[in-house]
């Protein structure tokens, strides 16, 4: 482990790891060496929970691992705590291979370096929400005094400051996860597990836990891992998502890249209740402008461009290619010889970043002579977003489309 | 069909075991006369009246309930004017011997045998044994090991009462939710720990009714030990049986319901609350109360 590593090195790597459940380790091994492993696990006896996982997750990333019920995503979640114990492969936190560290250190690793969130919340019903979430300092031995100051203030973060001395059955379920959040945070791991932790809340709630945890992430940038079922979450909180299908990756990507080319036909069915307008933004959606003109060109050649490209408004720029306006084939006309294209402008255009969600500026499609227009934050165009590229991503036809495409792919 | 002579096989076992353990089963019976006459001091070292009302008091803290206690205390006025209070005291003396006995080896036996499946299935057999096999066949060989008085009779109450703190306390411990155990490994607990902290706090329920179970099942031997010479009620019933003393007869097993009614509801309700303070109780210092509150009161 060279000193040079320690700002580039990831927070986890798997490598090359598998779960068998019901069976032995030797047997494990068999059955993990066979050519058809989930049959062979099966064979028997036992079950085939995740196969050959490779991932890294960088240091204050949030990676989402997305699934169906029983594609490994929790196996893989609790691997990495050793909840569940590794068949095969290994795991490095901070470079430290933690499937072959000794009880006493794993314990050490979990109390202190990684923290977990539970999907049924998990709380100790016998216990005050204080004093949940004052547990893992208490296993850390912290003096009383400093753990339940210290949870207090947990829980002012999760926004329960104030109900300390409640027991968790006098809370609702989003104030419960709250808790189990608050729990988990109180140790301040540099790793955060989060085991479908929502899914059990309604959608409302749902919401505002992710929006808390978002908000929380900004502030922390603590490597997270996040497991869910569900593609909306994924896409709203992750950095980059891995989806897995019966214990195998299919495909690990930023969400949006995901949602705009998902590896096969299983993704893309994933995709396709997913909330496109919530998750593509500008920069997956943008175009080259059809005409931008410079501000010294003369009349004459800008009418001469404005036909050839059939088009009635063109962008016009600054010599540093930020810019200034729209112009239209009418306004150019009325200029009159010598006249700059500046006075020209004054168009009416919508601009947004390439960061704005689809659902934001879709409204804005159509209204202008020129397609809603993507500015950087120096004003240079980016491009633009015509409304049929916002129609045909949001559109279902647009899988149907993929779907012929990978077939012919498939077909070739 | 082979004839087979377990009765003479037992019996070789059984004499075995007396000629060979003596001093184990004489060391055993004075401990257990030592515990007897201990508890006794206490029970019996008050006044009647005396002792009613602490027993009322205790009826009190641990119910709740003003009207129980009432009737409790009515009933233990009876047993007094019935001249059967130091009876009554004995039996209850021997009743909670057994039952700390019985608490003392089925707690842990309990707790091991929930997390070792094998030591469970091998309990199982052992322990319906214990409870189904009829009182009167182990009571011979116990009279054979110990002599008659209060031990045998003793003994063989605590083998009959044991099972139940056995199997609520392994089903308790069992029954906590796994995720709730696993939740408390994730932040780096150990397996002590975890059992301190959260399986057996989670279990008390379950284990409190076990207790309960004990005692109930103890009391039901009081007249079985009389039979083999143990003290108290039991020796009261047994007499007036024998000759033929319907009312005194009448009179014993009134003393023993009257003190089963109230060891049951005082044991019963041990096990829903956590505090020994009744909610009416005036609050002492500031926020004392709220953490030991009572959860439904609370959420009314």
């Amino acid at each position: 482990m060279s000193e040079t590593n320690e700002t580039t090195r990831p927070a986890i790597v798997g490598r090359g790891l598998s779960k068998v459940y019901g069976l032995g380790r030797r047997q494990a091994e068999k059955v993990l060496a066979a050519e058809d492993p989930r049959a062979a696990a099966a064979a028997a006896g036992g079950y085939l929970g995740a196969h050959e996982i490779d991932f890294e997750i960088a240091k204050g990333e949030m990676f989402v691992v997305m699934g169906l019920s029983g594609s490994g995503k929790s196996t893989v979640l609790r691997m990495i705590n050793r909840l569940n114990e590794p068949s095969a492969g290994e795991l490095l936190i901070d470079g430290e291979d933690i499937t072959k560290v000794s009880d006493q250190r794993l314990r050490e690793l979990r109390n202190n370096g990684i923290g977990m969130v539970f999907q049924h919340f998990s709380l100790f019903p016998h216990r005050t929400v204080r004093e949940n979430a004052a547990y893992g300092l208490k296993v850390r031995g912290t003096a009383k005094q400093e753990r339940l100051e210290k949870a207090d203030a947990a829980l002012d973060r999760v926004g329960l400051g104030g109900r300390g001395d409640k027991l968790p059955h006098e809370l609702s379920g989003g104030m419960r996860q709250r808790v189990g959040l608050a729990r988990a945070l109180a140790v301040d791991p540099p790793i955060l597990l989060m085991d479908e932790p929502f899914s059990a809340l309604d959608p409302l709630i749902r919401r505002d836990m992710q929006d808390l945890l978002v908000d929380l992430q900004a502030q922390d940038q603590r490597t997270t891992v996040f497991v869910t079922h569900d593609l909306n979450e994924a896409m709203r909180i992750g950095d980059r998502v891995m989806v897995m299908r019966e214990g195998r990756v299919i495909q690990v990507a930023p969400g949006p890249e995901i949602v705009a080319h998902p590896a096969d036909d299983y993704v893309s069915e994933f995709v396709s209740d997913v909330d496109r307008a919530r998750v593509l933004s500008a920069a997956d959606l943008v175009r080259p402008p059809r005409l931008v003109l410079d501000e010294e060109t003369s009349r004459a050649d800008a009418l001469t461009r404005l036909g050839e490209n059939e088009v009635t408004g063109a962008f016009v720029t600054d010599g540093e290619d930020r810019l200034l306006g729209v112009v239209t084939a009418d306004r150019v006309a009325d200029l009159s010889i010598g006249e700059s294209l500046r006075e020209a402008l004054g168009e009416p255009y919508e601009q947004v970043g390439p960061d704005d969600v689809v659902g934001d500026f879709m409204q804005l499609a159509g209204r202008q002579v020129v397609p809603v227009t993507v500015l950087d934050d120096d004003g240079r165009i980016v491009g633009v977003v015509p409304r049929a590229a916002i129609l045909s991503a949001l559109s279902t036809a647009n899988d149907a489309s993929a779907d012929t495409e990978a077939k012919e792919v498939a077909h070739a | 069909m082979p004839d087979l002579h377990i009765g003479d096989l037992g019996e070789d076992v059984i004499n075995f075991l007396t000629d060979n353990l003596g001093p184990f089963f004489d060391g055993i019976k004075e401990a257990l006369n030592f515990l007897l006459r201990m508890v006794y001091n206490v029970l019996g070292g008050l006044p009647p009246v005396a002792m009613i009302i602490v027993l009322a008091v205790i009826a009190l803290l641990v119910t709740r309930k003003v009207v129980l206690t009432l009737v409790l205390t009515v009933g233990l006025l009876l047993i007094e004017s019935m001249d059967l209070w130091y009876e009554t005291m004995q039996t209850t003396t021997s009743v909670l011997v057994a039952t700390l006995v019985a608490l003392v080896i089925g707690i842990p036996l309990g707790i091991w045998s929930a997390f070792s499946p094998p030591l469970r299935a091998a309990l199982r057999p052992v322990l319906d044994l214990m409870q189904t096999l009829p009182v009167f066949v182990y009571l011979l060989p116990t009279i054979l090991f110990f002599g008659v008085g209060d031990a045998p009779g003793l003994v063989a109450t605590i083998v009959f009462a044991l099972p139940p703190a056995v199997r609520l306390t392994q089903l308790g411990i069992n029954q906590v939710d796994a995720e709730t155990v696993e939740a408390a490994a994730a932040f780096g607990a150990g397996r002590w720990e975890i059992l301190r902290e959260v399986q057996l706090p989670l279990a008390k329920d379950s284990i409190m009714t076990g207790v309960n179970q004990v005692i109930m099942l103890a009391l039901s031997m009081v007249v079985v030990a009389g039979l083999v010479g143990g003290s108290g009620l039991g020796g009261v019933v047994v007499n007036a049986v024998q000759g033929l003393q319907i009312g005194a007869s009448i009179e014993g097993g009134l003393a023993v319901v009257v003190i089963a009614i109230y060891l049951d509801r005082v044991s019963a309700a041990l096990g829903g609350q956590r505090g020994l303070v009744p909610s009416w109780w005036p609050k002492l210092g500031r926020g004392a109360r709220t953490r030991t509150a009572q959860p439904e009161l609370t959420a009314a």
